[in-house]
């Protein structure tokens, strides 16, 4: 037995396309060569696998999947790109904006009543009821968070006109002077799953299921997404917004309130991470632990220039095409390669549109 | 304070490079002595050894002197530096560990220069295609970068992942008792070296700050397209910058992966990189002593609150913010001397007035937040839309 | 001799241990869920406890260390050690007032560089006589050597990858079976008793995934018909989950931890894959029942350990101590703790008097029986295989 045949022939779905197969085993093969001709392979089984008939087969699966999961990639990285539409600083410590929103939700759950363990045999009514309980609350949570947080991080820094770098590192100080409170408050292992609302699937696409919480996770991500675009496209507070981004000296000029701006905007961005906090904690209830932030926080600021920072349609579009991309990622290539498939996507994408597949300014967005 | 510094900068200043010398022998001497000296309040033990302490210290003020060129001295915002300085170890690993599938055992001298030449190519080998964007959208990029790296010896099988590389070489030298100088426990050795390589590479950068391409480097800096239309082939500097960055970290990768004697693919992660740019800015960027400094506090504190490990952390990411709120320029601020003749025209022009700082003629001095350049709402160079409107 | 002396020391601990079972069990009210049956056994009867006789006798600031993670990353599983380290210290010391021995606690962050530093900082200190951990296996490898060439004794409770015990270390010792004893009983157990020809493999990206998914790999055959891998931290496997569907197996051996596999399992079944889920001794603990919520329900879990109704004494104990259960790990870190308390009540004084104590020992522990080979592997090793059976985890036979 060839090497090569090792893991990839076994997985040959029986209802692959002739065609599909056939290149799909051409470049298996070619890719295997590839793989183990390296001076310095040994082993039997390949690193890296090419399996174009698992892509096929998962297409829709793998669709619908990475939508409901980029969507929350997409809440998160909204609260990155308003943020750095206006005062062009990462704020490294939004990922812990959303861990604290995540833990807000969870002690919801956990002052209702609920228990780790089983699920709840409750009517319907209370359930949903429960879930917007608690999602407000980890909106609360999060968005008063992101109020503090600018308020003592960030303002004293412009206060004394520091210069960009210095933001950076005080996000990281911050990002991690959050996590470690959240460390020694609640300890390190995960809290005890808690949920409310199982999945159960409502219907196929093309035979893929989809079920009730991917779509009320895609849904609710999509109206609080029009809600922001609305707020700062729409409204007066928006357009402070937007003017700041523009040009802060003659935003204020022109008498926007340019501290109150910036305190809405970290607002709104933390509300946004509050209810990704709900909707992760409803994929994964396993989420509330102290550094859960961590990883999905640098994915969805990736999301965020994957589409163009600093615009709020480029923080959506990003956040779903890397949730699909990821996916689509790990069935060609194998699991251990979802992170890479994310990062290198990104750098394409960058290659041939430097600011993003939609451009950057949350000013011109709709200039 | 600020008077203070200010004045210590002007006297320095003032001195010939001779009298710098003579200033400065005496103070590495004295850090030299330090591990042996372990004085009482300032060592980490007995929570954790105080000279490897220092020895880390000195591993990331190396790698901070690196990454100074490419933030500090060039202005591009790298977030996956640590990705340099884990080629540089995976190389001193491939070369020398019998875990390698190359089957070789060189020397560590003998590694060195080809781990150093290794990471520069793969600086370049980055740089080309993303040296054209600007700003942020070049600091996310990077972090990919780094995280590719990482994931990569997470992957590819030859590479061992988790498993890692054991029995690294190291440096082979004895006391005359017939005993080993550089092992993974006793670190005089190491840290000795360490701190001789600071001082080498220190010579070398400040040579090339004051040559033609550490003042493009500035001119990039300050303002990329004003240096293109004055005839600074801002690209190819800026990749120049990216690769002598990199050839740094490889050096110190291949030094830290000496000491460890074992290498695998934890510790080159995301939050490592971003330690290294805390390092950088802390001290302050563009001021070569300055982030040695910071480095040595990144690496310091952490390790000095080794004995109360649950609050290390805590403690690091308050300090982090406390010292960025007091000294948001960084612990020493950006200096610069541009005029190849520059100390004679100090001489010159401030002689007789030794209170008055020579900032007017060093172009990037800068006095606490009085140039536009640092506001934070103005981000002329470092912005991806600073430039180009 | 020493075995003679061991048994009736035997007889006197066990005596001792009903007396401390009596009070533990009173004040263990608030124990939930995992708890073992009435009337089982509250430990292996021969079992050494850290108490000992209460003659021991040391000179003062004798101490033992224990070196691993405490707050950096997976810090959970070092902290269920060090607790486990210091509850035996804790018993230790109130049962002989003549023998103080004081625990360092090295933080080695969990990383080979970060380890250097702590590592020396003990060995250096003369009074350290013995060291529990390291807990993993990449940083065991890179100080290996020299806590080797120091000639301090340590016992690790939790690395099991089988390459540490052929470095020719002579002062390491393993608290548990290594993935070489463990892998083949895994794969006999799902060819055997499962009936199962087709079967998933998947694997994290740890030493320890890596190392035991070769195993089984390697021991199942033809029959590891699908490979599949998941990384630390992973939260998200719907990828993973179709690759599953499409293998349709008749067995899933996940090799990891349970962080991993608790969200891993729920989305299995919420899927529809009903397919038996094996896991290792990394994902038998508590968490990973409470974390998979009903999903763990079936779960095959196997392990290097005797059966948890073997220890309610300690099991109670430590949740009185830290208000937790004890998870992986504890029960071996607790174990591998006694057996150096036990040196040090006998006299050894120094660090090569402990090494011999601890190559030369023979007795029985809460999970196992201690006796090593010379290259320090367990010379018994039995596996168990358990069963999630509602919110508990039951024994389901010796594998």
């Amino acid at each position: 037995m060839t090497a090569w045949h090792h893991p990839a022939t076994p997985l040959e779905p029986p209802c692959a396309p002739a065609g599909a197969r056939r290149l799909g085993e051409r470049v298996i093969s070619s890719f295997a060569v590839l793989a183990h001709a390296a001076p310095l392979a040994a082993s039997t089984e390949p690193w890296i696998n090419f399996d174009v008939g698992l892509l096929i087969d998962r297409f829709w699966a793998n669709t619908i999947n990475g939508l409901a999961y980029g969507s929350i990639y997409a809440l998160v990285a909204l609260g990155y790109t308003l943020v750095y539409g206006v005062l062009q600083l990462i704020n490294f410590a939004h990922s812990e904006i959303f861990i604290l929103g995540v833990f807000g939700v969870y002690l919801t759950f956990l002052a209702f009543g609920f228990e780790p363990g089983a699920i709840p045999n409750l009517p319907l009514g209370f359930i949903i009821v429960d879930l917007i309980v608690a999602g407000l609350v980890g909106m609360a949570v999060s968005g008063l968070a992101a109020i503090l947080l600018e308020r003592t991080a960030y303002r004293p820094l412009r206060r004394r006109n520091a210069p960009r770098l210095a933001f950076l590192i005080t996000a990281i100080g911050a990002s991690f002077v959050l996590q470690q409170v959240i460390r020694i408050w609640r300890g390190s292992n995960p809290e005890g799953t808690i949920r409310l609302l199982p999945p159960s699937p409502v219907f196929t696409i093309f035979g893929a299921p989809v079920t009730n919480l991917q779509i009320i996770i895609f849904v609710a991500s999509l109206a609080m997404f029009f809600v922001a675009d609305t707020f700062v496209n729409r409204t007066r507070l928006g357009r402070g917004i937007r003017a700041v981004a523009q040009d802060p000296n003659t935003a204020t000029l022109m008498g926007v309130n340019r501290e109150r701006v910036i305190t809405i905007t970290f607002m709104v961005g933390g509300v946004l991470a509050g209810a990704a906090g709900l909707f992760y904690l409803m994929t994964i209830p396993q989420g509330a632990v102290y550094n859960g932030g961590f990883l999905l926080g640098i994915k969805a600021f990736t999301a965020a220039v994957l589409g163009g920072i600093g615009n709020l349609r480029g923080a959506l579009l990003g956040g779903l095409i890397l949730g699909v991309a990821e996916n689509y990622g790990q069935s060609l290539f194998g699991g251990d390669w979802r992170d890479i498939v994310a990062f290198v996507l990104l750098v394409v994408v960058l290659m041939f549109r430097p600011t993003g597949i939609l451009g950057e300014s949350l000013a011109r967005s709709r200039a | 304070m600020r008077e203070r510094m200010s004045q210590i900068s002007t006297f320095w200043n003032a001195r010939s490079r001779f009298q710098q010398w003579g200033l400065l022998i005496p103070v590495v001497v004295f850090l030299l002595w330090l591990p042996v000296l372990n004085p009482p309040i300032i060592t980490t033990e007995p929570a954790t050894d105080f000279p490897i302490a220092l020895f880390n210290a000195a591993v990331l003020a190396l790698i901070a002197i690196g990454l100074n060129v490419v933030i500090g001295q060039a202005g591009l915002l790298d977030l996956g530096y640590v990705g340099f300085f884990a080629i540089g170890a995976y190389t001193t690993a491939l070369l020398s560990s019998p875990d390698s599938l190359l089957g070789v055992r060189y020397p560590w001298l003998v590694i060195v220069p080809i781990a150093m030449l290794v990471t520069m190519i793969s600086g370049v080998i980055l740089g080309t295609p993303t040296l054209r964007l600007r700003g942020d959208y070049l600091a996310i990029v990077t972090l990919g970068f780094g995280e590719i790296v990482r994931l990569l010896a997470d992957n590819i099988d030859p590479l061992r992942g988790n498993r890692g590389f054991q029995n690294i070489a190291r440096p082979e030298l004895d006391y005359p008792d017939g005993s080993p100088v550089f092992t993974q426990t006793d670190v005089l050795g190491f840290y000795w070296l360490a701190v001789c390589l600071i001082v080498i590479v220190l010579m070398l950068m400040g040579n090339l700050e004051r040559s033609r391409v550490g003042r493009a480097w500035i001119a990039v800096r300050e303002d990329e397209d004003a240096a293109e239309l004055t005839g600074v082939p801002t690209y190819r500097f800026k990749i120049w910058a990216f690769a002598i960055g990199a050839a740094v970290g490889g050096l110190s990768g291949s030094l830290f992966a000496a000491q460890v004697g074992y290498v695998n693919n934890q510790r080159f992660d995301v939050a490592t990189s971003i330690l290294y740019l805390a390092a950088v800015v802390l001290g302050g960027a563009g001021n070569k002593v300055g982030v040695i400094v910071g480095a040595f506090l990144v690496s310091y504190i952490p390790d000095r609150f080794q004995f109360e490990p649950q609050y290390r952390f805590l403690v690091f990411g308050v300090a982090l913010m406390v010292l960025m709120a007091f000294r948001p320029q960084g612990l020493l601020g950006m200096r610069q001397h541009l005029l190849a003749y520059g100390r004679e025209a100090y001489q010159k022009l401030f002689g007789a007035r030794t209170g008055v700082a020579p900032s007017g003629m060093t172009a990037s001095t800068r006095p606490e937040g009085d140039l536009p350049e640092t506001r934070p709402d103005d981000h002329a160079g470092t912005s991806p839309r600073g430039g180009g409107e | 001799m020493i075995r003679r002396r061991l048994a009736a020391a035997g007889a006197l601990v066990a005596a001792v241990a009903l007396v401390l079972s009596g009070c533990a069990n009173q004040g263990g009210g608030e124990q939930q869920g995992g708890g073992p049956a009435a009337g089982a056994p509250s430990q292996p009867t021969d079992a050494v406890l850290p108490a000992g006789n209460g003659q021991g006798r040391c000179a003062p600031g004798t101490s033992i260390a224990y070196t691993g993670t405490i707050a950096g990353q997976n810090a959970a599983l070092g902290i269920a050690i060090v607790n486990a380290v210091q509850l035996a210290v804790d018993q230790h010391n109130a049962a002989n007032p003549n023998c103080q021995v004081t625990l360092v606690r090295a933080d080695t962050g969990g990383t080979p560089d970060t380890a250097v530093g702590p590592v020396t900082a003990v060995i250096n200190n003369p009074q350290v006589l013995g060291i529990v951990g390291l807990p993993f296996s990449g940083e065991s490898r890179a100080v290996g050597p020299a806590l080797n060439a120091a000639g301090l004794v340590n016992i690790t409770p939790s690395a099991t990858n089988p390459a540490l015990s052929t470095n020719g270390w002579t002062n390491f010792f393993r608290g548990l079976g290594n993935d070489a004893v463990q892998g083949p009983a895994i794969a006999r157990y799902i060819q055997t008793r499962l009936n199962a020809q087709n079967v998933c493999v998947i694997k994290d990206d740890s030493d320890y995934g890596i190392g035991l998914a070769q195993q089984v790999t390697q021991a199942l055959g033809p029959a590891a018909s699908c490979q599949a891998d998941v990384r630390t931290n992973q939260r998200e496997f719907s990828a993973v989950i179709g690759q599953v569907q499409q293998a349709n197996p008749q067995a899933i051996f996940y090799s990891g931890y349970y962080q991993e596999a608790s969200p891993l399992v729920q989305q299995l079944r919420d899927a529809g894959v009903q397919t038996p889920f094996i896991g290792p001794d990394g994902v038998k603990d508590e968490q990973f029942v409470v974390n998979a919520a009903g999903a763990a329900n079936g779960a095959l879990l196997s392990c290097p350990c005797v059966p948890q109704e073997g220890f309610t004494d300690f099991t109670n104990a430590y949740r009185q101590a830290f208000g937790v259960a004890p998870q992986t790990y504890s029960a071996e870190g607790y174990d591998a703790t006694t057996i150096l308390l036990q040196g040090i009540d006998r006299g050894a004084a120094d660090r090569a008097a402990l090494l011999n104590f601890v190559r030369s020992y023979n007795g029985q522990g809460l999970t196992k029986r201690f006796q090593w080979s010379p290259t320090g592997e367990l010379t018994q090793t039995p596996v168990y295989m358990y069963r999630v059976d509602g919110n508990q985890i039951v024994t389901d036979s010796q594998i």
